[in-house]
């Protein structure tokens, strides 16, 4: 059997390595650069409780399932997830009852620990919250992570199993006759298949198109976002929510796994063709920064280092499009909205194991490895572990990213692995990721990626396609 | 694992942290985690440095070269690639990486040198998408002084810090096109004399009171939106100009680099750099400090004088011949913003640097009311050197607090 996976997002890559457990051939395709550029790059990184969720729903029983299974697959891959709870925030009299409802309705969902805490319980726990904070639903399940990275591994430990990874690869047809998967045809060209999974995110309506489907139809709801450095220091320590709108969870003040704090997003609804419209605006970062206020009077922005936004996959009832299709051999994990991140190894799991084994037939394989080591920042590990390592090769002591204290050993083995550019140096290793935002490292890390791809320095990009760095040699 | 024990360390090797290695002397260690002193001195390739030091005007590196002859010959020892990555401040215990391994080293005083980096463009929060081409001033200048690649074809500078200035004359120079240099102040950020040689020289327009609005394009830039900005440095609608450029280079100042110390040390927040007294010594006593750290500085040459005062007190300190005195706390009066020393101290040679929040023609620097010094203009881009002779310090530092300010003479 000869599967394809299109989309290397959180959702693709977990289903890509799923399928790597059975006898097949899984090919990867993804037309970015690298892993996890998608949605799953720009998001609040929470892996939610399901207390949101409507009872009943796929979704809220994939988003319980999804966060129990983290615990086990950040571990197996290596990835950090920390379970640092969540509140959300009644900030009146007047939001309670709202408050008791989503209580009720995460406990049908599910929702493991659940309290109701009083101002005085909220206020000791996070003291810079909103002094006019009322009470709080306490979801003691809710984590952080880091989306991208666990993408990458999963793809990293797929590819130990066997996986092909085809990046910068995007798909543009898709072959069908007799109602039924015959290949796909990409920008580098044409492989024959037993069976396709639509898995690119916000685009899996055109993939859905290409194979002849007029659903699901994916509209962009526009998140905008301002991080603020760790240098803010232990300013909050859970999940900041307040009682949500229709449209969404609300603007949110969220701890990151190296230690700052995420404020957003907004939500703003963009037409069908603006699926790239990903820039940040005026209006939007503003509405940020008030909404943030709300829950954290006191933020100083002079932390923040960057803004940005990401882009909701939103079909029109709100609903994932998880399964078999029309097509045979035409599987879709399509309109994975919120709370995708969190839904995705459920997803996964799901979508191979009860529908496409069955489907296509497929054995378990004997060898396969769960486990995988990512790039570990040398300075986490163990000294003696350090020591060995800066003694194997001395590149491991040799600091380049002085924010975050990234290697030149990391920025190698980083590239080995996949990193064709800058950012996928940044996502990888988190070199550059710092307060100084690259200021002193970029043009480190741009020759060593030169070096390693025997390319010349003006021909780097910061990710890929035409987004070269430099503009020519200086005339001498 | 090696283990060091000195007298002094100092941590960071551009002027400043040369500098004091070299006036410590013997029993010095300095560290530097790049693979050469020297700082950004090696990447200013053009000249203007040493004039007060050296009474010569040197180019960045050579000045970086006199500053390393005085090293050689202080016999300090010297380890570069080599970064600090923790310091536990009781003890205090220094912990280091490098490609021979890790250090851990116990100094009996310690230098901070560490310099400032550049502030990065995400903390504008300009509105647009994210392409490439877009570089801090330093980050350029390293490209093209050091590396020998222009950053692109035709750029705008935003900021009108001494950086900036000096890049728009360099990229000009190596024929890249330089559309204009943007301040969003009233007045331009670097020094007079190089608004004078690297923007009227070449006829490229300085344009105050502006500020970016957005930037386009989303591989590589194509384009960034300005606007004039009013009183508060909002954007007036109306007012936008486009710009299409491939390469935006930011000087938009420069953030003191103080991460390790932080947690223990009491900082200025308007410096945003360790609180010190007039011997460069910090409030945790065996901890010293000097150069862009600090606070911004000027020039190089006041840099490479503060770090000598620095190493020489940390000297001092080691042998436990730094006599503990009584401070006299200095205070921020009118139009003050930065302001080093924090405190003066009796008997030690004393300069006070200020840098005021708004300029005057005619001013008069008040220290207490014992110096009032005529300046004939005053600018936030120029520091000002108060020399204190020692009969005034002497009456200075019978008082528990002086108040510095500048006034209309
Ligand atoms: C603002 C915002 C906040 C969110 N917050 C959370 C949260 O806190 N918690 C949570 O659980 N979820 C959250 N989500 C949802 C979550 O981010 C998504 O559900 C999840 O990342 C979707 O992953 P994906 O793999 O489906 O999509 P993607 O990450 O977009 O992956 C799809 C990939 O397919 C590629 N692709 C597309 N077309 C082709 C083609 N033709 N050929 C090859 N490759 C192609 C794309 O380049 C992309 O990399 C948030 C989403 C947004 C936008």
């Amino acid at each position: 059997m000869r599967i394809a996976v299109i989309g290397g997002g959180i959702v693709g890559s977990l289903i890509a390595r799923e399928l790597t457990r059975y006898e097949s051939a899984v090919l990867l395709f993804e037309k970015e650069a690298d892993i996890g550029w998608g949605v799953t790059k720009a998001n609040s990184a929470i892996v939610h409780g399901g207390l949101h969720e409507t009872p009943g729903t796929e979704r809220a029983r994939l988003c319980v399932e999804g966060n129990r299974l983290y615990e086990e697959l950040s571990r197996d891959l290596d990835v950090p997830f920390k379970r640092v709870g969540a509140y959300v925030v009644a900030l009146s009299h007047k939001e309670l009852p709202l408050l008791q409802e989503l209580y009720e309705q995460g406990l049908r969902n599910g929702v493991p620990g659940l309290e109701m805490h009083d101002r005085g319980t909220i206020l000791t726990r996070e003291p810079n919250l909103n002094p006019n904070a009322v009470a709080g639903l306490w979801s003691p399940s809710v984590g952080i992570t880091e989306p991208w990275s666990l993408a990458i591994a999963a793809v990293e430990n797929g590819m130990e199993n066997g996986l092909a990874l085809h990046v910068a690869e995007e798909v543009t047809s898709i072959e069908v006759a007799d109602g039924r998967v015959q290949g796909i045809v990409t920008g580098e060209g044409e492989y024959e298949l037993d069976a396709v999974v639509n898995a690119a995110g916000l685009f899996a309506d055109r993939v859905a198109e290409m194979a002849g489907l007029l659903e699901p139809v994916l509209l962009p709801c526009r998140g905008e976002y301002l991080l603020l450095d760790k240098k803010v220091g232990n300013f909050i320590s859970s999940a900041l929510f307040p009682t949500p709108n229709k449209l969404s969870k609300g603007i949110l003040v969220v701890p990151t796994i190296d230690g700052g704090i995420l404020l957003g997003p907004t939500a703003q609804d963009l037409n069908r063709e603006e699926k790239e419209a990903n820039e940040t605006t005026r209006h939007g970062v503003q509405e940020a920064i008030e909404g943030a206020r709300r829950l954290v009077p006191q933020l100083d922005l002079s932390f923040v280092v960057k803004t940005f936004a990401g882009l909701r996959p939103e079909t029109t009832d709100k609903k994932f499009v998880i399964g078999r299709t029309s097509i045979i051999g035409f599987f879709q994990a399509a309109g994975i909205r919120s709370p995708g991140l969190t839904a995705a190894p459920s997803i996964a799991r799901f979508l191979v194991r009860d529908v496409i084994v069955g489907d296509l037939n497929l054995t378990g394989k004997r060898s396969f490895t769960s486990t995988h080591h990512k790039i570990r920042k040398i300075l986490d590990l163990p000294v003696e572990e350090r020591d060995r390592l800066i003694e194997a090769d001395s590149r491991y002591g040799r600091i380049i990213c002085q924010c975050n204290h990234v290697t030149e050993g990391e920025i190698v083995r980083a590239i080995h692995r996949g990193a064709r550019n800058l950012d996928g140096v940044k996502f990888r290793t988190c070199a550059g990721f710092g307060r100084c935002q690259g200021g002193s490292c970029t043009d480190k890390i741009l020759l060593i990626l030169a070096r390693e791809l025997e390319i010349s320095p003006d021909e780097v990009t910061l990710r890929g396609g035409d987004s070269t760095i430099l503009g020519g040699k200086v005339r001498t | 694992m090696r283990e060091k024990v000195v007298d002094v360390l100092v941590v960071g090797g551009g002027a400043a942290g040369m500098a004091a290695a070299a006036s410590a002397g013997a029993q010095t260690l300095l560290l530097e985690c790049d693979a050469e002193v020297g700082g950004v001195l090696n990447q200013c390739i053009h000249t203007g440095f040493g004039l007060h030091r050296y009474r010569e005007e040197l180019t960045g590196p050579e000045f970086g070269h006199r500053l390393l002859g005085e090293l050689e010959r202080s016999r300090a020892e010297v380890i570069s690639g080599c970064t600090v990555i923790d310091i536990e401040h009781h003890g205090p215990v220094v912990h280091a990486v490098g490609p021979e391994g890790r250090l851990r080293i116990r100094p009996k005083a310690l230098v901070w040198a560490t310099g400032a980096g550049e502030r990065p463009f995400g903390s504008l929060m300009t509105p647009g998408p994210r392409p490439a081409g877009i570089f801090t001033a330093g980050l350029a200048q390293r490209f093209v002084n050091i590396h020998g690649f222009l950053p692109g074809k035709r750029a705008l500078i935003l900021g009108s810090g001494d950086i900036g200035l000096i890049m728009a004359r360099r990229l000009h120079l190596e024929g890249m096109e330089v559309a204009a240099v943007v301040e969003v102040q009233p007045f331009p950020g670097g020094l007079t004399r190089n608004v004078v040689q690297c923007l009227e020289d070449y006829n490229i327009p300085l344009l105050l009171c502006h500020g970016i609005t957005e930037v386009h394009g989303r591989d590589r830039l194509t384009g960034v939106t300005i606007a004039q900005v009013d009183k508060s440095r909002l954007p007036i609608a109306g007012s936008e100009r486009h710009f299409a450029v491939d390469t935006l280079i930011l000087s938009i100042g420069l953030i003191p680099e103080n991460e390790l110390i932080l947690p223990f040390t009491p900082i200025d927040p308007v410096n945003r750099g360790p609180r010190v007294n007039s011997l460069m010594q910090t409030e945790v006593p065996w901890l010293f400090a000097a150069g862009n750290n600090v606070v911004i500085f000027d020039l190089v040459d006041t840099v490479a004088a503060v770090g000598e005062m620095a190493g020489a007190s940390a000297a001092l300190y080691a042998r436990g011949e730094l006599p503990q005195e009584r401070l006299t706390r200095l205070v921020r009066g009118e139009n003050v913003l930065h302001l080093v020393p924090s405190s003066l101290v009796a008997e030690s040679p004393t300069v006070l640097y200020l840098r005021v929040s708004r300029p005057i023609n005619a001013a008069m620097v008040h220290v207490g009311d014992v110096i009032s010094r005529k300046q004939s203009v005053v600018r936030p881009s120029e520091m000002i050197e108060i020399h204190i002779p020692q009969d005034a310090l002497r009456e200075l530092v019978k008082k528990d607090e002086v108040h510095v300010k500048v006034t209309e003479g």
